[in-house]
């Protein structure tokens, strides 16, 4: 059809080797860097028959920022910034995660009244990641509206979030031992209202959205990712909770006080895009109850520990600190030598192990379910690339 | 010779007809963002004069003013005929259509026909787009239209058929006459099934949500005009709201009594009618995800087809009788 010079199909690797591979009848198609439903800058290289997907490759790399090599150039508290910019819609877990590895060096005690803040900022993040999720989702399967809903009410959330924390997407509230801010009493009011209102939003959700017909037939029986497949790729987080898991380091790992709040692990044996959408819904819910239950308990007293050193040196040695975030287990594996910088410091995103099983995913499946099936994985690129 | 007034007529009437799917499409863009707005929870376009209603006036004139880009490779002839091809027939369309009791571009018996016949061109506008932009996305959207609009024609037809056969013709004023001013009295009473039909079938042959599977904007980018800028992706945008006005009316006549209403019969009622339409097809839009090709076309194939046929063949039983 098209005459194109030879020299013009020399690409990267991966479209050298899918030039390599086409056949009579297919179309390589090239889904990204720029394409509305990628959520950013993955790259997505498709073998089409017709509108079925013969094979898929994602290719990552196109917002890789050196995460990792810059926590071995800056000072322990100088690379706390770094990780609310991570994963940008759960960034207090990320926050969480490396304080949690850095108290475990440091054998840092962390006041109750600190760590019941972090159950709710943490919570309350995770809700505005998930209503984020809802509505990208439902906009990659062609609703426009769900979006702008979502996005309400996750703005009152993050009105709650700016009053303590001083920013809005990429938090760095946590700190060594404790939190930078204690809380507002302005903060825990708008939090017990959010609560309530976001319980009359769900509901409507669920009538309007969820128990749609059409909505349903996107959904169901897409993406199935049975259990051995997700084991396979180590996924985490609500997508291997949609493949009947119930795994949740909140249950499994008890990190900070989770153990004392009573709350479900949402799980669905279906495997398909729908039991990672229900999955994610009922979270929202069981985040609410935990918020609840922590502002209704939370003690009084200080927000960082009472002797801090000037200078953080942990003593020589590692340390593992993981927590489960939006998007599944968060680890950060801090290596310290005994000076202020770490010796290496290695982040395990889950959206990169969510990602991998794309591939292995769709093949076979129409286009439009490999949108379908992206959504439900809940990507954050710069969290993949890091 | 007697053809020079009937010549000046048909100008008349189609520099009319011009004048009224600007002005419509100028009114349907501000009302398709306005309606989005206030089902979204924002108040829409408000910025640009009072309400908003200047607001079409800028997106034109901005889209006058852009460049128009042409991809390389793409054929230029086939490129640019497309949108042309795609808004011109849209002229003939309004023709017959018959807008008040003596408010008609064109008396023509064969009203319906004319406009069944001409509003089938604007696949093959959006198959040449689709296919000169040399863009995979949009070769895709341009597949996905053809098969669509092939498909949907079909019980479409049928179900105006249904009509044709009740009234024995296919004059559209004629169909009108034969309704009353109370609804009761029109053709949505007798033909419910057929005007369900018609009415899904007119969505997905305007490629609007949740039928709007050609420029599936989460899969496809933009569909068949990916590559299109300026006015050249006006002209289809045009269209397709000319589109919409035109199946909105076709549905007044043949199933809402046209410019029968209560009270006055008159062109206000036939108006109203259309924008009721125009509303739902709007609201459809924002509400719905959007379904997978093959579901689309199961839900005509399986569903809307047998159901056409089924109607077609009772409405001939009872003219028989």
């Amino acid at each position: 059809m098209l005459h194109y010079a030879q020299e013009q199909l020399q690409g990267d690797y991966y479209t050298r080797a899918f030039q390599a591979g086409a056949q009579e009848d297919t179309l390589i198609l090239n889904m990204g860097p720029q394409h509305p439903s990628t959520h950013g800058v993955l790259r997505i290289i498709l073998e089409l028959h017709g509108e079925y997907i013969l094979r898929a490759e994602p290719v990552l790399g196109y917002v890789h920022r050196m995460q990792e090599k810059m926590g071995e150039v800056k000072t322990y508290p100088q690379y706390l910034p770094n990780m609310g910019r991570v994963d940008y819609l759960h960034a207090l877990a990320w926050n969480w995660a490396y304080v949690l590895a850095v108290e475990e060096l440091l054998q840092l005690e962390v006041p109750e009244r600190a760590e019941y803040i972090r159950v709710i900022t943490c919570e309350l993040n995770r809700i505005t990641s998930h209503l984020l999720w809802w509505g990208a989702y439902l906009l990659d399967l062609g609703a426009f509206t769900p979006i702008m809903y979502g996005f309400a009410d996750r703005e009152r959330a993050m009105d709650l979030l700016q009053i303590i924390t001083g920013s809005r997407l990429t938090y760095c509230y946590y700190s060594f031992g404790g939190v930078t801010a204690d809380l507002t009493p302005q903060f825990i009011d708008g939090t017990k209202e959010f609560c309530k209102y976001l319980r009359t939003r769900l509901p409507m959700y669920k009538d309007l959205v969820t128990d749609n017909m059409i909505l349903r037939h996107r959904v169901d029986d897409i993406g199935i990712i049975p259990v051995d497949m997700a084991r396979r790729y180590g996924v985490t987080g609500p997508n291997l909770r949609g493949s009947g898991v119930e795994h949740d380091l909140r249950r499994n790992t008890p990190y900070s006080i989770y153990d004392r709040f009573d709350f479900e692990i949402p799980a669905y044996e279906e495997c398909d895009a729908l039991a990672r959408y229900l999955v994610r819904m009922d979270e929202m819910e069981e985040s609410l109850s935990i918020i609840e239950q922590a502002i209704d308990s939370l003690p009084e007293g200080p927000v960082t520990p009472p002797k801090m050193p000037k200078v953080i040196k942990p003593p020589k040695g590692e340390a593992y600190g993981a927590v489960e975030g939006a998007r599944g287990v968060i680890g950060i594996h801090v290596i310290s030598d005994g000076t202020a910088t770490p010796y290496r410091i290695k982040l395990r995103s889950p959206s990169f192990s969510n990602l991998s099983l794309f591939a292995e995913v769709s093949e076979g499946i129409l286009l439009a379910d490999a949108v379908s099936i992206l959504g439900s994985l809940d990507l954050v690129i710069p969290e993949i690339d890091r | 010779m007697n053809i020079a007034p009937e010549l000046i007529h048909i100008a008349v009437a189609l520099a009319a007809i011009a004048a009224f799917i600007g002005l419509n499409g100028l009114v349907l863009v501000w009302l398709e963002r306005k309606v989005a707005g206030h089902i979204q929870r924002r108040p829409g376009p408000y910025e640009v004069g009072p309400w908003g209603l200047l607001q079409p006036v800028a997106d034109a004139v901005k889209l006058v003013g852009k460049q128009l880009v042409r991809p390389k490779v793409a054929d230029p002839w086939l490129y640019w005929s497309a949108p042309l091809l795609s808004f011109t027939p849209v002229f003939l369309l309004f023709l017959t259509i018959p807008f008040g009791p003596r408010l008609i571009g064109m008396e023509f018996n064969l009203g319906l026909l004319l406009i069944l016949a001409f509003s089938g061109l604007n696949v093959l506008a959006l198959c040449l787009a689709g296919w000169s932009s040399a863009n995979k996305y949009s070769l895709l959207g341009a597949a996905r239209a053809v098969a669509q609009s092939i498909a949907y024609e079909i019980p479409l037809l049928l179900a105006v058929l249904a009509i044709a056969f009740q009234f024995g013709t296919l004059n559209l004023s004629t169909i009108v006459h034969h309704q009353g001013p109370m609804p009761w009295q029109w053709n949505v009473m007798t033909q419910p099934l057929a005007f369900i039909i018609y009415f899904i079938c007119a969505v997905a042959e305007t490629n609007r949500a949740p039928f709007d599977l050609p420029e599936a904007e989460s899969e496809l980018t933009a569909g068949f005009h990916t590559e299109y800028s300026g006015m050249a992706f006006g002209l289809f945008f045009l269209a397709e709201y000319a589109y919409i006005i035109v199946i909105s009316c076709v549905a007044t006549v043949l199933f809402l009594g046209g410019w029968h209403g209560p009270g006055a019969p008159g062109f206000w009622w036939f108006l109203l009618k259309v924008y009721a339409l125009i509303m739902v097809i709007i609201w459809l839009r924002w509400t719905y995800p959007r379904v997978r090709f093959d579901q689309l076309l199961n839900i005509n194939w399986k569903w809307l087809l047998p159901l056409a046929l089924v109607n077609l063949l009772l409405t001939l039983i009872f003219v028989k009788m």
